[in-house]
């Protein structure tokens, strides 16, 4: 994962990952298809019209191949110099300025031709990914076979008493003994006290449990106002989490992202068509033109004119992961600098159609992944004052330093 | 022989047993259990209410509890701006205007609310220094008292007027109607360059119209005295840190005398000590009551406020002025008098002279010493002046007299109340009457806006476009930091519009300064920055002493004052009353009295005695005082007393900024009486002394919060350390013995006090260890730290109810120590003495005696050596307060926050001024990174523990080592240690060999470290600098007078500081 960050932070990549993922056989093309990437994702793609037009067929479009090459270096002094074709494209596109690319050699341009002009597989990458399972429900099926099997033994046991009591009156009776008034098993204060005891000790675990329980909310999965998929973002499409969520590497807060993040790319990808068909919890399916159709309302985004009708309203997202106001987290401590997976507490997203909260964010929880986790304590500098830590560790008296050898489990660490 | 004590109350001083016992316990108030012999049934708490109570409050939390999860939205922005990211941080440099007081600052931004203000470095004239008016200014914009929209008087009282168009329409034809009477536009001191400009293109507008500038607390005679001797009516930039002799005759130069965030930092230079060298600036104060300044000087000589003439005469007389001067009476001030003569002229020029006075006179004499002894071009510089201050005291009264003749047409205000603090108030109101046409721009509906007809309020500062021009060629910029909260206009907007040109103020400045400075980059630039400065060329200026002889003859004939006389003087808290609605400024105590929430009569011991008032043991820790009427030319006005030594004997001294009208908010309502009425007009100036006064004591009684007594040592005064520079010199070594003496009784075998001084292990600080020294040589005790602290951690206001209980929440009070002398005959000689001011905060202690109490571990050590405080853990037993040596451990006694479930429910137990910090609109103050605390948990400094993550999270993200003040490099910073204006707090990691507190620690300052109490082997992570003295005069504890009285407490301990000043 560590991997993919360091490859998918940038805007352009996530970007072109959306929609074109193209195994190709030619190294040249491979060339055009890093530098499309870099510098032509974000606002075209190949067969489809997005902020600037499809780039199929390009070369047919422009008269010359040195204007093509002007134009892709400095449009604007083209449109500037009233070139016809620059002149109509530019008023097509709602005036939008192509910025400049004085350093693409033509060489580059031509390596992005030859991409553009490689036939695209059937397939793509993505949607030969693994869809999205329900979530996992192993370890629940031994305890219930351990809690049956319980109940069987705690009956047999009933019975057999219930038999020796019996088999002991008998063996008085024909002794000749006057035994006891027979008491019946509901009556038997043994009974009664080991009922009362067991009450008592399983009323108290589930009060316990419910008890440390309040204000925790594992599992909640509320609906959302649009139907949005980590499972087609972040799993088919494998944007990066940081691309929306930018600012998880910065600071406390991960956020939401934006609408005009989103506007970012749904600007060209108005329909969802290719993908597997989706699901909701309660099993109804998604129309996920219509989820996309409920982003745009939000945006006031026109589709049809591409352009922005100025009557876009925030989205009001549900929360679900709530810390109680005396913790202090910051997500820049633990995915900049501690460099954890974001599924390390937030679950495996990316195979999640809606979000749910996956760990139960309590103090426990938190605790132990501190006890185990290790610090990236050689690779960060801002470490190097822990002299004594550094030396053991050269010395092979330890093997790496936790979070809590460094403090991570006290109170002023989260709560302040 | 003379013995030294220092103390902070006489029942410290004298020691007696009432006074020990009433120290015995650590919270004022037995807990309101009732006991007694009868069953308990008849007891007020039975156990079947208890059990009601008990079953009712089980439910209660059940309810609350067990309820659904209330559903939290998480809404983005639609459009988010590139540079902001929710939860981090920003910070724009703005600059704090008011009255006199210019100050550039760097305003944090979180979530788009400004939460805190901090000095911007990069001001030369500041250099990032701060007041504790500066500190609490952030609350302004979130004051509940603000007016929301323009209003419109209707007769009785005021109507909204729903659009700046109506208004400007009502305005419009209003004006129209007074013909060619003049329009006076009446604001304080302008010190911004496009503001002026728009005053200007307004006045064209309107012929026969004038521009006044008023300032409540004036500089007028200092002004006109500047313009006889130098042809400038301005004044000279001062420079305190050139100045090896440094004469102050009554300016209380680093509490409200003219910039004194400036000349705290100049003055902090000269004052600090190296131990191998010791050399120090002189500091001489000459005045009547006891100023913050006052208490700083290494010699104080106190006189009557009517000798201040005869006395910068005879200073001038005696370092060769050319002119004779009265007899001084006083052999003890005259003796101060030739002192500070013969050592001014020995300086060289290397010293200054400043007066305090609003007489002319007075400062044509102090311009003369000063241009005798050379101070010009050395010390104060005629190539910058200062520009806070050009307000005429004489503009303002004719202003006034014309407004009562009629011949006034309109009058704006702005930013001035002369309703309140105008000397003679009635007669302006009056005046305001008669004027057809009155505009208010002002904030508040305060008492000049209440008389005006048309009200159309400026913007908070923090929402404002701007520049101010503090000291010529010293730019520093305003800009907002938050959109407008409500309707309001920027003053020069309204000004541009009502003159013909519809340009918004932001703009008209914008283009200002884009003509002014060539380029948006560079306009940009100096937003970012705040400041814009041009380096000052030095000048002594023209120097014209013509004036001084006539100024000379009137002062040696100047009225000689009755039996008592009585100054006004402003505290640096509250200033002339602007920001009284502020609860954090009002509840900061006093840097000399130590009271909170009011203005008072300070008197001499004296002057108490002979009014017959007890000044016994339990002076201090009786809340309740004696009550004086004042009578002054027909005016009277009643004050509690409140009997402090270093006063002098005939002498009253009454805070002014206080008394203002209910409608200026709920915390300023109804505190303090409003003494500006005592202010007069002697024909060119205005005068805040009187001459005589008649003092008469009445049967009433009035209660006074003041902390002083509050958190005590038991005896254990050798908290404080100070020495005699001349005795210091002769053994460097005096505060390092203190500790050998400790290791050579303690540990005895490895001779290593912290390790062996303990049956604990020593634990290792394996990374970072976070450490303090405060310098007392340079803390001047003004509570901007004290301030800041409350601001960055949420610390609750308790209102004067709960102060007067001993609630007050600081988390660093500054202890004001009075040292003063004992003679054989057991006689305290109270107005010889000096002052003490210490920090005391959490001293983080290694080896802390309040976490082995605490029964739930609420309170424990972190590996970064913080005293860690889990709120959540707490239950409140208040053991740990009870352990500490130090006694900064604050007790949640009520819901000061509103952390409660049930709103409002202390609104009948608490005062109003903390229920209006609990209002939604003032909350928005709080710091997001720290928790709101709630009733029954302790709480105390955290070392800003938020500041440190912060800090550490910075280092870690760009992978380096963590900074903390190598080569001027700062991650972590305190807000005290930011606040400071002297650069006495330093603040970082002890384990990092390069930083600041390593070379203070370890260095530079080595022979001054010591750590309070450090008998008690508590083991700081603060330290302290002893304080040094110049002067003559034997400072510090003597030997003997520290076991004359043997105070319990203090005596049981082997290891007791012993201290010889040798004389």
């Amino acid at each position: 994962m560590r991997h993919h960050r360091s490859i998918f932070t940038s805007l352009f990549v996530g970007f072109a990952l959306c929609f074109s993922v193209v195994f190709s056989a030619t190294g040249y093309a491979q060339d055009g298809k890093a530098i499309f990437q870099q510098k032509c994702a974000a606002c075209h793609a190949i067969n489809k019209n997005l902020t600037g037009p499809a780039l199929a067929g390009v070369e047919d479009r422009w008269p010359a191949k040195a204007d093509l090459y002007s134009w892709i270096r400095n449009s604007a002094a083209l449109i500037k110099a009233g070139h016809p074709r620059a002149v109509a494209v530019y008023n097509e596109y709602n005036k939008i300025q192509m910025p400049a690319f004085p350093e693409l050699k033509d060489a580059d341009i031509d390596a992005i031709l030859t991409y553009i002009n490689t036939p695209v597989p059937g397939k793509t990458e993505g949607s030969s990914a693994p869809v999205a399972g329900a979530k996992e429900t192993a370890g629940d099926d031994n305890s219930l076979i351990f809690g049956i099997l319980t109940l069987i033994l705690a009956v047999i046991a009933l019975i057999l008493l219930q038999v020796n009591s019996n088999l002991k009156r008998l063996s008085d009776d024909r002794e000749g003994q006057a035994g006891e008034e027979a008491v019946p098993f509901y009556k038997n204060k043994a009974y009664i006290a080991l009922l009362a005891i067991v009450l008592f000790l399983v009323g108290g675990y589930y009060t316990f449990q419910g008890a440390s329980g309040l204000g925790r909310s594992k599992n909640y999965q509320p609906e959302q106002p649009i139907y949005y998929s980590h499972t087609v973002h972040a799993g088919i499409n494998q944007i990066s989490c940081l691309y929306c969520h930018n600012g998880a590497m910065q600071g406390k807060h991960a956020n939401i992202p934006s609408v005009n993040v989103c506007m970012n790319c749904h600007m060209g990808i108005n329909e969802y068509a290719k993908g597997p068909k989706l699901y909701r919890e309660d099993g109804t399916e998604v129309d996920g033109t219509a989820e996309i159709q409920k982003l745009y309302d939000y945006a006031g985004w026109d589709p049809a004119k591409k352009v922005y009708t100025g009557n876009g309203k925030p989205i009001e997202w549900i929360r679900i992961h709530n810390l109680p106001d005396h913790v202090y987290f910051n997500h820049a401590q633990h995915v900049t600098v501690g460099k954890q997976n974001c599924q390390t507490c937030h679950g495996e997203i990316q195979k999640m159609g809606e979000v749910y909260q996956f760990s139960d964010l309590s103090m426990g929880w938190c605790i132990n992944c501190h006890r185990e986790s290790k610090v990236q304590f050689t690779d960060n500098k801002f470490y190097s004052i822990y002299e004594k830590f550094h030396e053991d560790l050269k010395n092979k008296k330890i093997d790496s330093v936790t979070v809590e050898k460094i403090g991570g489990t006290e109170c002023m660490k989260c709560h302040y | 022989m003379d013995q030294k004590k220092y103390w902070q109350s006489l029942g410290e001083l004298k020691n007696s047993e009432a006074y020990e016992k009433s120290l015995q316990h650590e919270f004022a108030e037995e807990l309101p259990v009732e006991q007694g012999d009868e069953s308990l049934l008849d007891a007020k708490a039975p156990r079947r209410d208890f059990l009601k109570y008990l079953g009712f409050s089980t439910a209660a939390a059940m309810a609350a509890a067990s309820c659904e999860i209330p559903v939290k939205k998480a809404i983005p922005y639609l459009n988010k701006p590139d540079t902001l990211v929710p939860g981090i941080a920003d910070f724009y440099a703005s600059t704090y205007v008011q009255d006199d007081q210019v100050v550039p600052v760097v305003v944090k931004v979180r979530d788009g609310r400004p939460i805190k203000i901090e000095g911007n470095e990069l001001s030369s004239i500041t250099k990032g220094g701060t007041s504790p008016r500066v500190q609490a200014s952030v609350l302004s914009i979130y004051d509940t008292a603000r007016l929301r929209f323009p209003l419109q008087a209707t007769g009785e009282g005021f109507k909204e007027v729903t659009t700046f168009e109506a208004f400007d329409k009502l305005v419009g034809e209003a004006m129209a109607g007074i013909g060619s009477a003049p329009v006076v536009l009446l604001t304080s001191t302008v010190t911004s360059r496009t503001t002026r400009k728009v005053i200007g293109e307004f006045l064209a507008k309107y012929p026969g119209s004038r521009h006044v500038e008023y300032d409540a607390l004036s500089y007028s005679g200092m002004l006109l005295a500047n313009e006889a001797s130098f042809g400038k009516r301005s004044i000279p930039m001062y420079h305190f840190d050139n100045a090896k002799v440094i004469v102050s005759l009554d300016a209380d130069f680093l509490g409200t005398w003219v910039a004194p965030v400036t000349f705290a930092r100049q003055y902090s230079v000269g004052r600090k000590v190296n131990p191998e060298k010791p050399e120090m600036s002189k500091h001489i104060q000459f005045e009547s009551r006891l100023s913050l300044t006052g208490a700083n000087a290494d010699d104080r000589f106190i006189h009557r406020p009517s000798e201040t003439a005869s006395v910068a005469l005879n200073l001038l007389s005696l370092v060769g002025g050319g002119v004779s001067a009265p007899a001084v009476a006083d052999a003890r001030l005259k003796k101060g008098l030739e002192m500070a003569a013969t050592m001014l002229k020995q300086a060289g020029g290397n010293a200054v002279v400043v007066s305090g006075s609003n007489d002319v006179n007075v400062q044509l004499l102090v311009n003369a010493i000063n241009q005798t002894i050379g101070a010009y071009g050395k010390t104060i510089n005629w190539g910058a002046t200062i520009e806070t201050a050009k307000g005429s005291d004489k503009d303002m009264v004719q202003l006034v007299s014309d407004m009562n003749a009629g011949a006034v047409g309109a009058l704006l205000v702005h930013g001035v109340n002369p309703a309140y603090d105008y000397f003679d108030a009635k007669k302006f109101a009056e005046g305001l009457k008669k004027v057809k046409v009155s505009v208010s721009f002002n904030d508040k509906e305060d008492e000049t806006t209440q008389l005006c007809k048309f009200v159309i309020p400026d913007h908070n500062f923090l929402e404002s476009w701007g520049d101010a021009e503090p000291v010529s060629g010293h730019v520093s910029f305003i800009q907002p930091t938050i959109a407008p909260l409500f309707k309001t206009r920027a003053f020069q907007t309204s000004l541009l519009k009502w003159s013909g040109n519809n340009t918004e103020y932001a703009e008209y400045m914008k283009q200002y300064w884009l003509t002014a400075l060539g380029s948006q980059e560079a306009f940009d630039k100096a937003l970012q920055d705040g400041v814009l400065e041009t380096a000052a060329t030095v000048s002594a200026g023209n120097y014209n002493g013509a004036a001084v002889s006539a100024a000379a003859t009137l002062a040696s004939a100047a009225k000689k004052g009755g039996k008592v006389e009585l100054v006004v003087y402003q505290k640096n808290s509250i200033g002339s009353g602007k920001d009284a609605n502020n609860p954090w400024l009002q509840e900061l105590p006093d840097p000399i009295t130590k009271a909170t929430w009011d203005n008072y009569a300070v008197i001499s011991y004296a002057m108490a005695k002979e009014m017959g008032i007890v000044l016994d043991d339990l002076y201090e820790v009786e809340v309740t005082k004696p009550v004086i009427n004042i009578k002054v030319n027909g005016k009277e006005m009643k004050l509690p007393i409140l009997a402090i030594p270093g006063m002098h004997p005939n002498v009253i001294a009454i805070a002014v900024g206080y008394g203002r009208t209910e409608k200026v908010g709920k915390a300023g309502a109804n505190v303090g009486t409003n003494v500006f009425p005592l202010v007069s007009f002697n024909g060119s100036t205005f005068d805040y002394a009187v001459a005589s006064v008649e003092v008469e004591k009445t049967k009433e009684l009035y209660k006074v919060a003041y902390t002083q007594t509050h958190n005590q040592y038991e005896g254990r005064t050798e908290v404080v350390k100070e020495f005699n520079i001349n005795d210091f010199r002769k053994n460097t070594n005096v505060v390092a013995e203190v500790k050998e003496k400790l290791a050579e009784d303690y540990a005895k075998e490895s001779g290593d006090y912290r390790v062996e001084g303990t049956l604990y292990p020593d634990f290792p600080y394996p990374g970072v260890k976070w450490g303090m020294s405060i310098d007392l040589n340079t803390c001047i005790g003004c509570g901007a730290c004290s301030v800041a602290c409350t601001v960055e951690n949420n610390v609750a206001v308790v209102g004067k109810s709960e102060v007067l209980r001993m609630h007050e929440m600081h988390w660093l009070r500054i202890d004001r120590y009075f040292a003063t002398y004992r003679d054989d005959s057991g006689n305290d000689d109270l107005d010889n003495l000096n002052v003490v001011f210490m920090p005391m905060l959490c001293q983080h202690c290694d080896n802390a005696p309040c976490e082995n109490v605490c029964p739930v571990n609420a309170t424990n050590h972190s590996s970064e050596g913080i005293n860690q405080m889990a709120y959540n853990r707490c239950i409140g037993t208040r053991y740990c307060a009870n352990n500490c040596p130090y006694k900064v451990r604050r007790f949640n006694w009520a819901d000061y926050m509103g952390a409660d479930s049930f709103k409002d429910n202390q609104r009948e137990v608490l005062d109003d001024s903390v229920m209006m910090m609990n209002e939604d609109l003032t909350r928005m103050v709080l710091n997001p990174d720290v928790t709101v605390r709630t009733r029954g948990v302790i709480e105390k400094c955290s070392f800003c523990v938020q500041r440190l993550q912060d800090g550490k999270l910075k280092a870690k993200k760009e992978n380096r080592p963590l900074e903390t003040g190598h080569e001027g490099k700062w991650d972590v910073r305190t807000a005290c240690q930011q606040a400071c204006p002297t650069n006495a707090i330093v603040f970082g990691n002890v384990n990092d060999k390069n930083s600041a507190i390593s070379k203070v620690r370890n260095e530079e300052q080595k022979k001054l470290v010591y750590h309070a109490l450090d008998q008690l082997h508590a083991l700081p992570s603060v330290s302290y600098l002893a304080k040094i003295r110049n002067t003559d005069r034997p400072v510090g504890v003597t030997e003997d007078a520290h076991h004359a009285p043997a105070p319990a407490a203090a005596g049981a301990h082997k290891a007791e500081e012993k201290v010889s000043t040798g004389h």
